[in-house]
């Protein structure tokens, strides 16, 4: 490894042969990927920090997660573990140079990245439509469930419910856009905008996520630029690194997943 | 251009440690969702516990899946050193506040 790392991130001195040793013994892109996972990390942490500082300070918690949920929350859990698998299929078949089967990999890591999201969008809207709520979310039709009360007595639990997971999910949904630029590049632009204006149309417009999914125009405008301005064929590294940024929103629902839902367990 | 990212994987390991490594993962979670089902332990240590299994989880993605493990010791110690030194001093900010303030009965 430290040869190919040379080969690839030594400093030029201006002296024929002579080089400096990249500080990490990886290419800046990767080590540039670490950084922002480091600071990325810290962003959650506080979120989580957030969460279990309310919880302890706060008497009267609720445990509004049943078998359903908790069922609904496992089953996430497992598509984003065999997520990072596929991810690191993925990363070996770029290494062979298969580009048909990184291709494919990177598809079923996606195929799971988007069935967490549907599934974490179901878990939510269930709970909104039972009350559980924030005062900028649309209101659901019909009468209040069983948790606006608890949305008026502990408004902590729906602020720091929804804004960690809010936040978790919004990084796998940037993850599954990043991976399909990976995947298919300028290919992938029009099938994002396709999802983008069918679901704007099809999701009612009482549900939160007929707003939240103008997140996907705003990937697809991110990534045309990027696209755009700085065409190229991706190679290994440009996977791994992707893998790395996966990998990492994997990570973080570890956390969330026990905290957020194991311990608001309604028996 | 060479194949750096494929001698660091190849080198060392294979795919079949990846499968382990997934299946170690679905078995702890499948653990921490019978603990907490089960209401097995009090809330305070059923917090310690699944924090631990989370703690072990993580470290298996980040040292496989995520490849740190194979990475140089200087960036190894680097990353995990100063992201842990960061959340154990906002855990002694946050959380004796977060104690305090139930004793005092301030919501």
């Amino acid at each position: 490894m430290a040869n190919a790392a040379l080969e690839h991130g030594a400093v030029e001195h201006g002296l024929p042969g002579v080089y400096e040793a990249p500080l990490f013994g990886a290419y800046s892109k990767k080590v540039g990927m670490w950084l922002f996972l480091a600071s990325d990390s810290l962003t959650f942490g506080a979120l989580l920090f957030a969460f279990s500082y309310n919880r302890i300070s706060t008497a009267g918690w609720p445990t509004p997660f049943g078998k359903d949920s908790i069922a609904n929350a496992t089953i996430m859990t497992a598509c984003l573990l065999s997520s990072s698998l596929t991810m690191v299929l993925a990363v070996f078949a770029s290494q062979r140079r298969d580009r048909a089967w990184t291709r494919n990999w990177l598809l079923a890591t996606m195929v799971f990245g988007t069935a967490f999201i549907v599934l974490h969008g179901m878990e939510w809207s269930k709970l909104i439509g039972e009350g559980l709520t924030l005062p900028g979310f649309p209101k659901p039709a019909g009468q209040a469930g069983e948790f606006a009360a608890v949305s008026a007595a502990v408004p902590q639990f729906p602020a720091t419910f929804f804004g960690l997971t809010a936040m978790h999910m919004l990084h796998v949904t940037i993850g599954v856009i990043y991976l399909g630029v990976v995947a298919f590049r300028k290919w992938f632009l029009p099938v994002l905008g396709v999802i983008w204006i069918v679901g704007y149309f099809l999701i009612p417009s009482d549900n939160v996520f007929h707003y939240g999914i103008h997140a996907l125009g705003l990937g697809l405008l991110v990534s045309a630029v990027i696209l755009f301005l700085k065409p190229k064929d991706y190679d290994a590294h440009d996977v791994e690194v992707a893998g790395l940024y996966w990998h990492f929103v994997d990570l973080v629902w570890m956390f969330i997943f026990p905290l957020v839902y194991l311990m608001s367990t309604r028996i | 251009m060479h194949d750096a990212a494929a001698d660091e994987f190849t080198g060392h390991d294979s795919k079949k440690q990846y499968f382990w490594v997934w299946g170690w993962l679905l078995v702890l979670t499948a653990v921490e969702v019978v603990l907490a089902y089960r209401q097995v332990f009090q809330p305070v240590r059923m917090l310690e516990v699944l924090l631990i299994l989370s703690i072990v989880k993580s470290a298996l993605i980040i040292g496989y899946f995520m490849h740190l493990k194979f990475e140089t010791a200087l960036m190894r110690w680097m990353l995990v050193l100063s992201v842990t030194a960061c959340f154990i001093i906002m855990y002694f900010f946050f959380f004796p506040d977060a104690g305090r303030i139930l004793r005092l009965g301030v919501h």
